[in-house]
């Protein structure tokens, strides 16, 4: 799960992590208060959605006085933002943050994420910020600096010291590294961070640190034991239909082809968009319906997949294990019933009561395609939606 | 011969709640030594016959049993592993989804001093076929021969197996290793130990994007391995950033891509299947006469 900026900034805070003051605004009438209240010569103007790269799509603005501050807001708030981290539609900026402009010295790079190889926590930092780090690490690897902290050992200072010391800092600023990176990690442990990152952090002329940008990411699996975390959640930053897959706990990623998918397990529903596209043919999503795929479920599986006005046919493939055949397909011919489902249906059924299951199919009185295998399935689909087009 | 678990394993199932209980039933009907199950609080109870215990030293002691199947919620699933692994167990498999990184990465840390193998979590645990089934695995779709298969995912693996016993080539052992980003047994673990098993003549590997497991085990195949090894790589088309059902199966700032993952698997002599639905065939011509 990911949060705003003005979010992740609140928890800084909470931690002890230096961040300028700011304050959020939802009209432009809020944001020339916010720069009246902050008081300082400069404030910046910054779009909160859910992407990087907000400066370069006109996110992010400078003003000199509070009237700049209002008059940079009206132009943010409900403007649709593009960067390269938003969808191709773009963003709806619903609030800007306003924020004490800083005397910037130099900017640099600091995240904690999980190494997955090395099954440790890592820190990392550069010299060289307000870059996609990326890119550094693809041009200049060498400017890229890492530190790995053992789960059960935790951080140690000296490590906190030593990447302080190699990013060039004097002892003046090594002693503020020290606590910053601390409040990081600690914020990192206590909430089930997957991911911290501050792009920049900036050195100020006055010699302090602060974290200029600030995001956030939480481990989806730990929200259960931080509802204040959850609480966090901003829906109208996710996909809709993700969000209500994730309500009913369907695993659902929309994707810009139009045969929709239907499948069990997430290495099966990513190995049938690889059949599909290995066919000729473009998916519509993945869609995980889980071990637990009942009636009840394949039915709103149906809901989602035929929400998305692009699909012109169903690929179901079951796989079944623990999940039986013969109850999905009780599902797909129920489904199919209720909801009226207008386009070509190819459902292949494998495993346990799989048998059962297309004798069903068989004989209900709806234009259902069966495949054995696969290929089969992957094919008729492709064929499905050549014969529409 | 086979790896990880044979007939002569004896089996607990901690967490008799009702998925631990079923599978259990299913396990046992299949051959399996099921001798006891764990649940705290309803130790002296038996459940369909299967005696219960409130911990799991109290198990080990009174049924001698040497490994462990984890049904337990996420809350307290690292907690039941390292309860598994204070018993000193040869093998507990986790099937649990959706445990916390933070409780694995520390849970995995301290395994490192046991000598407890642990498979998973969030997979479908292993079968042997013919002697041993642990785990959620519909065992009826395998066979008994010579092919080893490995597989980051559930289903994908029931695919693999199925399209290998339809060839006739049957398999000395199925492991699931689990889709989370932390697991105890990885590809190279597992890879090693059917290297060394005789009675495995060939290795299926599947492998899906996120991380770099994949990239790690084509390497160990060459350099370690001199029996055939065959792969297919799941999300050749998955958009990056985006979590795709398992939590370890995301592109993530560019790395753990399937064409990097195919890349480096053919570079070290792994035949690596065009589609999903090639896997035993690209096996059974990357290692003629399994059939049996």
């Amino acid at each position: 799960m990911n949060v705003h900026e003005y979010q992740a900034k609140a928890l800084f805070r909470e931690f002890g992590v230096a961040v300028p003051d700011g304050e959020l605004a939802t009209t432009p009438e809020e944001a020339e208060r916010a720069a009246r209240q902050l008081g300082t010569p400069i404030v910046v103007v910054k779009a909160q959605v859910h992407a990087g790269g907000r400066g370069k799509g006109g996110g992010v603005k400078i003003a000199k006085s509070p009237a700049e501050a209002k008059t940079a807001a009206s132009e943010i708030l409900g403007m649709t933002l593009h960067t390269p981290q938003t969808p191709p539609e773009g963003k709806l900026v619903r609030k800007v943050y306003v924020e004490a402009g800083s005397n910037i010295e130099s900017e640099l790079y600091f995240a904690i994420l999980f190494d997955r190889a090395a099954e440790k926590f890592a820190l990392v930092a550069s010299t060289e910020g307000g870059m996609e780090i990326e890119v550094v690490a693809e041009a200049t690897p060498d400017k890229i600096l890492t530190a790995l902290v053992d789960p059960n050992v935790g951080l140690r200072d000296y490590q906190i010291r030593d990447l302080g010391y190699q990013l060039g800092f004097a002892a003046e600023q090594v002693k503020k590294f020290v606590p910053f990176v601390r409040g990081l990690f600690d914020l990192y442990l206590a909430k089930d961070c997957s991911q911290v990152e501050i792009n920049p952090l900036v050195l100020t002329t006055e010699g302090d640190l602060f974290a200029l940008d600030g995001k956030l990411n939480f481990d989806d699996n730990a929200l259960y034991r931080h509802p204040e975390i959850a609480a966090l959640r901003d829906p109208d930053e996710e996909d809709a239909r993700e969000r209500a897959a994730n309500e009913i706990d369907l695993a659902y990623v929309g994707l810009d082809g139009n045969i929709g998918c239907m499948v069990n397990g997430a290495g099966l529903a990513m190995a049938t968009l690889d059949m599909i596209h290995y066919c000729g043919g473009q998916p519509a999503n993945f869609l995980d319906a889980g071990g637990g795929a009942d009636k009840e479920k394949v039915k709103e599986a149906f809901k989602l997949i035929l929400g998305d006005e692009n699909v012109e046919a169903i690929l179901v493939n079951i796989f079944g294990g623990i999940v039986r055949c013969d109850l999905i397909a009780e599902g797909v011919v129920a489904a199919a019933a209720d909801l009226g489902v207008g386009v070509p249906l190819v459902v292949r059924l494998q495993g346990t009561m799989a048998a059962e299951g297309r004798a069903i199919l068989a004989a209900s009185d709806l234009n259902i395609t069966s495949a054995e295998t696969l290929k089969e399935a992957g094919e008729l689909a492709v064929a499905a939606v050549k014969g529409a087009a | 011969m086979a790896i990880l678990c044979d007939k002569n394993t004896r089996l607990l199932i901690q967490g008799m709640g009702r998925m631990g209980t079923f599978h259990a039933g299913l396990s046992r009907e299949y051959g399996t030594q099921v001798v006891g199950g764990v649940h705290p609080g309803r130790g002296g109870q038996e459940i369909e016959g299967i005696p219960v215990f409130n911990t799991v030293a109290e198990a080990v002691a009174e049924t001698g049993a040497n490994a462990s199947v984890i049904f337990v919620p996420p809350p307290g699933a690292a907690d039941a592993i390292l309860e598994a692994a204070e018993n000193e167990l040869d093998l507990t498999v986790c099937i649990t989804e959706g445990i916390p990184v933070l409780d694995m990465a520390r849970a995995k840390a301290a395994l490192r001093e046991s000598r407890t193998r642990l498979l998973g979590p969030n997979c479908p645990g292993v079968v042997t076929p013919e002697q041993c089934r642990i785990g959620i695995m519909p065992a009826q779709i395998t066979k008994p021969g010579p092919v080893g298969v490995i597989s980051r995912s559930g289903t994908l693996t029931y695919e693999a197996v199925d399209q290998l016993s339809r060839l006739g080539i049957g398999q000395s052992t199925c492991v699931g290793i689990g889709g989370d980003p932390v697991i105890g047994t990885n590809f190279i673990d597992a890879l090693a130990l059917f290297q060394a098993d005789p009675d495995t003549k060939a290795v299926v590997l599947i492998g899906e994007i996120g991380g770099s497991a994949e990239e790690e085990a084509a390497e160990f195949v060459k350099s370690n391995m001199n029996k055939p090894v065959a792969a297919f790589i799941a999300g050749q088309n998955a958009p990056p950033g985006k979590r795709m059902g398992h939590a370890g199966a995301i592109i993530a700032g560019g790395k753990g891509k399937a064409s990097d993952k195919i890349a480096a698997l053919e570079a070290n002599g792994v035949a690596v299947s065009p589609s999903p639905a090639e896997i035993g065939e690209t096996l059974a011509q990357a290692a003629p006469g399994l059939e049996g």
